[in-house]
């Protein structure tokens, strides 16, 4: 359904899912790691008010406790986690340095191009007004996985991880009404295990290696040394 | 009877613009904590300009001359087709986006000539500054204006404005891409902090005023006066394409009484946004304003893009 | 039924009691037996469906048919067996000072909770769960493979958790465009990712989406089976870390992967009519299988050598799943069991040729067969089975599978051919010098117990010489429920 014939709610929906993008294209052009994660807290945050509004607009009651959930890990705990070790070890002053921003900046538009064009399928054949978001939702786990490609920082492959999770509950949302509780419940602890073990990761990478520039770890590889 | 209305709110946009200046004036003054000048000090000082005796300088050619009067025509023409209080006046008919853009264009091509035209050091640096910019800038504005002519499906402005009017409260994600992009894009062609600083003394950071350094007197207020009449426009293109509501629709006292007030409340908020952003922000080193620009770029493109992904039906 | 919740709650408690008493010196042996219990639940289980048929829990959450029963009772067998070696071998890495007390005591814990990872992605009906428990695994696992913090096994532990991570979060997206699908047809609810609620209503699922997703769940799951050009982590994580930690990666969790990736596949051709699911599965195998024996040739790297074999073998059960008929099934149901067995025994081996030689450089082990023959004949052994020399068991799935290619995709075989060759020459070519060369200065033989390599390699010969009746039952029954029909 065209936009101007749908309820406030559902419009309202339909612009968190583009600030989403937004918020994923902001994180490709941000050099500085404190600011990254909070652009990221940010993020979690848009998408657990699009959750808690798709609750209101679906009807479903248990998306208001998703939103909670994702709030509570995705807006507050796993950034303060990142910022915490951001702080600890010494990289708050670190630029990353992005090589090319406007090469970087132009494959993200055609990566969101890409997964509209991807989703097209999918969305013919539903009855669901929110789900014209499945494409911002794969467009955001194409632009994580392009984070991670460009940066060098072990803690921008982290946010980068994550913002594909984030990509991929908000595909659950639009998509399906949310995940069934048990499975929802299941990737919120896997995601916070996996940033525990990704703290404990950065410590072991810096005693070894002694820099978080995840290009020196290279020892291991085909080639002949 | 509608010529004119059109006629009167043309003489009312070109003669409010030096009003507005000093509002946000005074209101920067006020953030500053320092005693601002009175509203109305703008008008002395072109009062007082307009009596000063105009010198050109020996190399001058008739660009030189020429340019203050073709730059002020070029921009009384934009703020005559712009709907400040009413749509539907008699030029709105060729009250088209990019009309708009190309008086615009022509302005700012004799105002860098007329810079260059002297052959001063700052002359010329001013005007390939200003023409970095816009080269940015317009590509910017051209697409957020592209993302608003999407949904409204054309492109002169007070049918878009109608449209907007006519669907109500809507919230695209496309308007809000555009919106923020538009803002940008303004700040940089009407030389504001954080891409330049009006009021500068600094010649080297100068773009807008190194191209003008030259001119006094009457030119030199017929210019500073286009550029009043410019940050207006913008403002009333931000206020009424993005919340048009109150504009009158017809030509009854009443509505049109109401439209003006509507559109000096807008104007006197986005005057009040300006200033808090000057406060709030420093001035960008010349190099970064290429981010800038790329940066509203992007919001245009993804206001686009989310138009053609969020906002159409299947 | 209870013996399924016996089955997830011994590992559960295993875990908790690990973590606390792991770096006891009894603490291998409580492992060994908490396998041996979940190997007996197993069993029970086992005998459990193949007389009543396939059982459903209440709440339908677990799901047992003959598919996964006969996998379950495999990777509680290999899981018991890498036990019994891990014992003595990790006592020994903490007497030479590799791990600390507190490593240890994460290493045993890990070492069950992985356990139950592998059992819940084999019982679960829920395919979110599924995905949740497989990445449940990666997690229980990517701690363990830095367990000796060198700067290789760090970085090896980053590739695998991040490639890892990001390949099942593809998985991830197809789950949920599996979930859209059915609820679809079926409405919203947890029923429409329960599989057995799928696999019936299979044929009103709109193809499109589902071949969409499917896409997407061979990309996340193949990433943790070692698909090329998805497998730059398999020969990082396998040689980067403890022995016994190869050996159940490379036995169990690659087989666990590709379950997943059969039951998708199971669904999707059940509602699209074409072959798209096996094309795709076919052309992945192949290019592992073809990629993976060439790779094997320029390996320095004992360990990076087997694991390389690894991805080979999979991507060989990967193509034969996906050629779909009968006997393909059936010698792809049978590969995963020889296939598993023999890897774990290799790579049990292997970790004691390591140790001996002080080493995992080829170049620098020479002549285990003098030093210490039982290692030396178990690895000349390995390696002849893996390589799927006759009689080994591995030899006569490779043969069932080429011989289901010559009937359905006759000018395919070739290539399987060449791949086949080029993996044995490859292997021999290293093996070779390492079991037959001179001695090195002061290699003296080392304590061992290669029980577990010994059983594993009689069962695999076993099975190559004649598959006994109820396994081929339960094999035939496995390979009804895949390709719907029995192999004649």
């Amino acid at each position: 359904m065209a936009i101007a014939e749908l309820t406030l709610y559902q419009q309202a929906i339909l612009l968190l899912a583009g600030l989403i993008a937004l918020t994923s294209f902001l994180m490709l052009g941000q050099s500085r790691l404190v600011r990254l994660v909070s652009i990221f807290a940010l993020q979690g945050c848009l998408l657990a008010a699009a959750t808690a509004l798709a609750a209101t607009v679906l009807d479903y009651p248990h998306l208001y406790v998703s939103a909670a959930l994702s709030f509570l890990l995705k807006g507050a705990v796993i950034p303060i986690l990142l910022q915490r070790l951001i702080h600890r070890m010494g990289l708050h002053r670190v630029m990353d340095t992005i090589d090319h921003p406007a090469r970087v900046m132009m494959a993200g538009s055609a990566l969101v191009v890409f997964s509209y064009y991807v989703s097209l399928p999918v969305v013919r054949h539903s009855t669901l007004v929110t789900l014209n978001a499945i494409a911002v939702s794969l467009a955001v786990v194409l632009l994580g996985m392009l984070l991670m490609i460009t940066r060098r920082q072990a803690v921008a492959h982290v946010v980068g991880f994550m913002s594909i999770e984030n990509g991929l509950f908000f595909a659950a949302v639009v998509a399906t009404y949310g995940m069934p509780m048990v499975v929802e419940l299941g990737v919120a602890f896997d995601v916070l295990v996996a940033a525990v073990v990704f703290g404990v990761f950065f410590f072991q990478i810096r005693s070894s290696i002694d820099s978080l520039n995840v290009d020196q770890l290279s020892k291991l590889s085909e080639a002949d040394q | 009877m509608a010529w004119l209305l059109a006629i009167l709110e043309t003489l009312l946009f070109v003669g409010a613009a030096p009003l507005l200046a000093g509002w946000i004036k005074r209101v920067k003054c006020r953030l500053q904590n320092r005693k601002a000048p009175s509203v109305f000090q703008p008008y002395r000082d072109l009062l007082k300009l307009y009596r000063k005796q105009p010198i050109a300088p020996h190399p001058a050619s008739w660009i030189f001359r020429a340019a203050p009067y073709i730059v002020f025509a070029s921009t009384v023409l934009a703020a005559a087709i712009v709907p400040l209080v009413a749509v539907d006046l008699p030029t709105s008919r060729i009250a088209d986006i990019i009309v708009l853009v190309g008086f615009f264009a022509l302005g700012r091509t004799f105002q860098v000539l007329a810079g260059m035209d002297i052959g001063t050091a700052f002359g010329g640096m001013g005007s390939s500054r200003e023409m970095t910019i816009s080269s940015l800038a317009e590509p910017a504005m051209l697409m957020a204006v592209f993302t608003l002519t999407m949904s409204a499906h054309t492109t002169n402005l007070s049918q878009a404005m109608n449209y907007v009017l006519d669907t109500g409260l809507v919230l695209r994600p496309s308007f809000v891409f555009a919106l923020g992009g538009l803002i940008l894009v303004a700040i940089a062609e009407t030389g504001r902090i954080p891409v330049d600083n009006p009021a500068t003394h600094l010649e080297l950071t100068m773009i807008h005023e190194a191209m003008i350094l030259e001119y006094s007197g009457r030119w030199l207020a017929l210019i500073e006066w286009a550029s009043q009449i410019k940050l207006m426009l913008y403002g009333v293109l931000i206020a009424n394409i993005f919340f048009p509501w109150g504009i009158a629709q017809d030509f009854s006292l009443t509505t049109l009484g109401y439209g003006m007030a509507m559109i000096a409340l807008k104007l006197a908020v986005l005057a009040l946004v300006l200033a808090l952003s000057e406060a709030l922000f420093a001035k960008m080193r010349i190099f970064r304003v290429q981010e800038y620009l790329g940066f509203a770029y992007l919001l245009s493109v993804l206001g686009m893009l989310s138009h053609i992904i969020l906002e159409t039906a299947r | 039924m209870i013996a399924v919740y016996l089955l997830l709650g011994i590992p559960l408690a295993g875990m908790t009691l690990l973590a606390l008493r792991g770096d006891s010196p009894e603490a291998g042996l409580l492992n060994s037996r908490l396998n041996g219990l979940a190997l007996l639940a197993s069993v029970w289980l086992a005998i459990d469906v193949l007389i009543n048929g396939p059982e459903l829990s209440s709440g339908r959450l677990l799901y047992i048919d003959s598919y996964n029963v006969y996998l379950i009772a495999l990777t509680a067998f290999v899981g018991l067996t890498t036990s019994i070696f891990s014992g003595p071998y990790m006592a020994h890495e903490r007497e030479i000072g590799r791990v600390t007390a507190r490593r240890l005591r994460l290493y045993y814990a890990m070492y069950q909770g992985f356990m139950l990872a592998m059992y819940l992605v084999l019982t679960t009906n829920n395919m979110g769960v599924m995905w949740v428990a497989m990445e449940g695994a990666t997690l229980a696992t990517v701690l363990l493979v830095s367990l000796y913090r060198t700067p290789e096994s760090v970085e090896a532990a980053w590739k695998y958790f991040i490639l890892c991570g990001v390949g099942i979060a593809q998985a991830l997206f197809g789950t949920v465009l599996l979930y859209f699908a059915a609820e679809q047809k079926l409405g919203v609810g947890g029923e429409a990712l329960l599989w057995t609620v799928l696999h019936e209503n299979a044929h009103a699922l709109d193809p499109a989406i589902l071949s969409l997703a499917f896409v997407f769940l061979l990309v996340g799951y193949g990433t943790k089976i070692g698909l090329v050009p998805l497998h730059q982590w398999l020969p990082d994580a396998h040689s980067e870390g403890p022995t016994p930690m190869s050996a159940i990666l490379s036995g169990l969790l690659l087989n666990d992967a590709l379950y997943a990736v059969v039951r998708c596949k199971m669904l999707v051709d059940g509602s699209l009519g074409t072959h798209l699911a096996g094309n795709l599965m076919m052309g992945f195998g192949l290019l592992s299988f073809v990629v993976a024996a060439l790779f094997l040739h320029r390996q320095t790297d004992i360990k990076r050598l087997f694991s390389y074999s690894s991805i080979e073998h999979m991507g060989l059960m990967t193509f034969a799943f996906g050629v779909g008929s009968p006997w393909a099934t059936f010698a792809a149901l049978f590969h995963m069991t020889t296939h598993s067995l023999t890897k774990s025994a290799i790579f049990i081996t292997v970790g004691h040729a390591a140790q001996l030689a002080g080493t995992q450089r080829m170049d620098r082990i020479r002549g285990l067969i003098l030093t210490q023959p039982t290692i030396g004949w178990g690895l000349l052994i390995g390696t002849v089975a893996i390589a799927g020399f006759p009689p080994f068991g591995v030899f006569a799935s490779e043969f069932l599978v080429l011989v289901a290619t010559m009937d359905d995709y006759p000018w395919l075989t070739p290539l399987l051919l060449l791949g086949i060759g080029l993996a044995f020459a490859g292997l021999f070519r290293h093996i070779q010098p390492m079991v037959y060369g001179d001695v090195p200065e002061g290699q003296k033989a080392i304590k061992a117990n290669l029980t577990p390599v010994m059983v594993h390699l009689a069962l695999v010969l076993w099975l190559g010489l004649s598959i006994p009746t109820f396994l081929g039952n339960w094999f035939n029954q496995a390979t009804q429920l895949i390709s719907g029909s029995m192999p004649q």
